[in-house]
C-alpha cells in the first residue's frame, strides 16, 4: 500500500528533514509513526499525498510513484487518501454537513447519494445529530471526529493522520484513536503520527519510530 | 458528461451565492462597469442614428451646375451637349427649373412659401458625376464649369456628405478606442474583484486542494463570478443607455419637428444590445481568467 525506499527530504536552504527512510505498510495495517517533535513525522506524512516531493528515493502509494507524479494527477491521488490534520483544517463558515460534503463535490456522485454518504460518515463518528451545527460549536474532540468523517467520506483505502490527538484531552484522544481502529477493522490501512507514548502503548500496534532522519522499528 | 454538467451547475450556484452574499459590492461593480460600457455603447447608438438619418446622402463627388436665371432653354441644351462630350464626366442629369420647383414644393413646410412666390425663381440645373475623385482634378473641373457660358453657380454637393462620412469614420474610430480602453478597465475591475475573492477564500482553496479538488474545479466558480459581473455590468450599461436616449429624445423630437423631421435617437439593434452584454460577460470571464491564473497557482497546501 505504502512503500518508502531510501527516501530523503531536504528543504530549500539545506535543512534536512529526512535522511534515509525505508519502510512498507501493507494493506489493512495500522501503524503509529512516532518520534520527538521535529523528527520529521509531518514531512514523512506530507510525502504520501504529494504535498511535498522527496529529494531522493522512492515513495510508492498504491503502486504510484508519488515523486514522479504529474501535478495534474495529484488531486486524483489525494481523493483516494483520507487525510486528518492536527489543526483539522475545517471550513468554519460551513455547517458540519457541508464540511463532510466538500470532498464529494469533486467526484462523480449525484447530490442525493453524496448526502447519504456524508450522513453515513457523520454517523460513524457520532456526529449525525450535529450535522447542522457550525464547527466552532463543536468541542476539540468533535472537531477532530468531523475531520475524520470528511477524510473517510470518499471511502479511502488509506487513512493518514498527523498528530490527530495533540490538542485533545486523554479521553477525547482515546475516542479518536478508537475511531481509527474501527476503520482499520474493516480493512482501511491507517498510519497515525503521534508523540503520545501512552496512546501508542494503549493501542499496541506496529510502531515506526523516526530518529536521526531514519526509521527504527 | 452528467457530472461535468453538475460541476458547472455547482460552480454557477457558488458564484451566484457569492454575488448574493455581497450584494452591495456586486451592485457597485456592475454600476461602475455599466457606466464605463455605456459610453462607447451610447456613441455607437448615436452613430447608428446619424447613419440612418444620412443614409440617402450621396458620398460620391457630385456637382450641381446652376444656369443663370435668365438663361434660355437653348443655352441649356447647348451646355448639355458640351458637357456630354467632356471626358472628365461619367454622367449628367438635367433638372429643368419646372421640375426643381415641383421638388421644392414637395418639401415639407415649403409648399405655402413656393405658392406665395408667384413665379419660379429657380434656374435650370445639371447634376454632374465626375469620372475622377481626385481633389485636384475636381477643383480644376469646378473652375472650368464656372467659366462655361450661361453658368451662374457651381456647387460641390458631395463635399458635406464626404466631410460627414470622414467625421463619422473618425467618431467610429474614437468609439472603438474608447471601447478598447474601457474594456481594459473592465478586465482590471474583474481581475481585482477575483483577486480579493481568492485571498478571502484562501483557506477554503487550500483545504479543497488538499482533499483532492482539481485546479479546474477550483477555478470554475471564479470564472462564473467574473462572467456574471461582466454580464450584470453589460445589462446596467444598456439600462443607462436606454434611459439616457429616452431623456434626450424629448429634446431631439422637438428640435427635429421644427425642421419638419421625425428624427429620433435610436436604441441599439437587438443584435448589438446582445453583443454588448456578451462582450461584457466575455471580458469579465477574461479578467477572472487572468486573476485566477496568477493567484490560484500561488496557493498550495503546506
Amino acid at each position: 500500500m505504502i512503500s518508502f525506499s531510501s527516501v530523503a527530504k531536504r528543504y530549500p536552504g539545506g535543512q534536512e528533514a529526512l535522511r534515509d527512510v525505508s519502510f512498507s505498510l501493507a494493506q489493512g495495517e495500522f501503524a503509529f509513526l512516532a518520534g520527538h517533535s521535529g523528527a520529521g513525522k509531518s514531512t514523512l506524512l506530507k510525502l504520501i499525498p504529494a504535498i511535498e516531493r522527496p529529494s531522493s528515493g522512492t515513495v510508492l502509494v498504491n503502486g504510484q510513484n508519488v515523486g514522479a507524479l504529474k501535478k495534474a494527477a495529484v488531486p486524483y491521488l489525494r481523493r483516494n487518501l483520507g487525510l486528518v490534520f492536527q489543526d483539522q483544517k475545517l471550513l468554519y463558515d460551513r455547517s458540519v454537513f457541508d464540511n463532510v460534503m466538500l470532498p464529494l463535490a469533486f467526484g462523480d456522485l449525484g447530490g442525493r447519494e453524496a448526502a447519504r454518504r456524508a450522513r453515513a460518515a457523520l454517523e460513524k463518528v457520532g456526529l449525525l445529530a450535529r450535522e447542522r451545527a457550525n464547527p466552532v460549536q463543536l468541542s476539540g474532540g468533535e472537531q477532530q471526529r468531523l475531520a475524520i468523517a470528511r477524510a473517510v467520506v470518499n471511502r479511502p483505502a488509506l487513512l493518514i493522520a498527523d498528530e490527530p490527538t495533540a490538542n485533545l484531552d486523554a479521553a477525547a484522544a482515546v475516542s479518536v484513536l478508537e475511531i481509527f481502529a474501527a476503520f482499520n477493522q474493516v480493512g482501511v490501512t491507517v498510519l497515525v503520527a503521534t508523540h503520545d507514548e501512552a496512546l501508542i502503548t494503549r493501542f499496541a500496534r506496529r510502531v515506526l519510530r523516526l530518529a536521526k532522519g531514519g526509521i527504527i522499528e | 458528461m452528467k457530472s461535468w454538467l453538475r460541476h458547472h451547475r455547482q460552480a454557477l450556484a457558488a458564484a451566484l451565492g457569492k454575488v448574493a452574499a455581497q450584494k452591495a459590492a456586486a451592485a457597485l461593480n456592475a454600476l461602475v462597469i455599466g457606466i464605463a460600457l455605456s459610453l462607447p455603447a451610447g456613441g455607437y447608438a448615436l452613430l447608428g442614428s446619424l447613419r440612418a438619418a444620412t443614409a440617402g446622402a450621396p458620398l460620391e463627388p457630385q456637382f450641381s451646375v446652376f444656369m443663370r436665371a435668365d438663361a434660355k432653354r437653348a443655352e441649356a441644351d447647348a451646355l448639355a451637349a458640351r458637357l456630354k462630350g467632356d471626358a472628365r464626366l461619367r454622367g449628367l442629369r438635367f433638372v429643368p427649373r419646372e421640375q426643381a420647383l415641383k421638388e421644392l414644393q414637395a418639401s415639407e413646410g415649403l409648399a405655402e412659401v413656393v405658392a406665395a412666390l408667384g413665379r419660379n425663381p429657380l434656374p435650370d440645373a445639371f447634376v454632374l458625376r465626375p469620372a475622377s475623385g481626385d481633389p485636384a482634378a475636381l477643383e480644376a473641373l469646378a473652375s472650368d464649369l464656372r467659366n462655361l457660358p450661361g453658368v451662374a453657380h457651381v456647387q460641390a454637393d458631395s463635399a458635406w456628405a464626404r466631410r460627414l462620412a470622414a467625421l463619422t469614420g473618425t467618431a467610429r474610430l474614437a468609439i472603438a478606442l474608447l471601447a478598447a480602453l474601457l474594456a481594459f478597465g473592465l478586465v482590471a475591475i474583474t481581475f481585482n474583484t477575483i483577486r480579493l475573492q481568492i485571498l478571502t477564500l484562501r483557506a477554503e482553496i487550500e483545504i479543497s486542494k488538499l482533499i483532492g479538488a482539481t485546479d479546474a474545479f477550483i477555478r470554475r466558480p471564479f470564472f462564473y463570478l467574473g462572467a456574471l459581473q461582466g454580464l450584470s455590468g453589460g445589462l446596467v450599461a444598456l439600462a443607462i443607455l436606454w434611459g439616457s436616449l429616452s431623456a434626450l429624445n424629448v429634446g431631439v423630437a422637438e428640435l427635429a419637428a421644427s425642421y419638419g423631421s421625425g428624427f429620433r435617437l435610436a436604441f441599439l439593434e437587438p443584435g448589438d444590445a446582445l453583443a454588448v452584454v456578451l462582450f461584457s460577460a466575455g471580458l469579465g470571464w477574461f479578467g477572472a481568467y487572468l486573476s485566477v491564473s496568477k493567484y490560484l497557482l500561488e496557493i498550495e497546501p503546506k
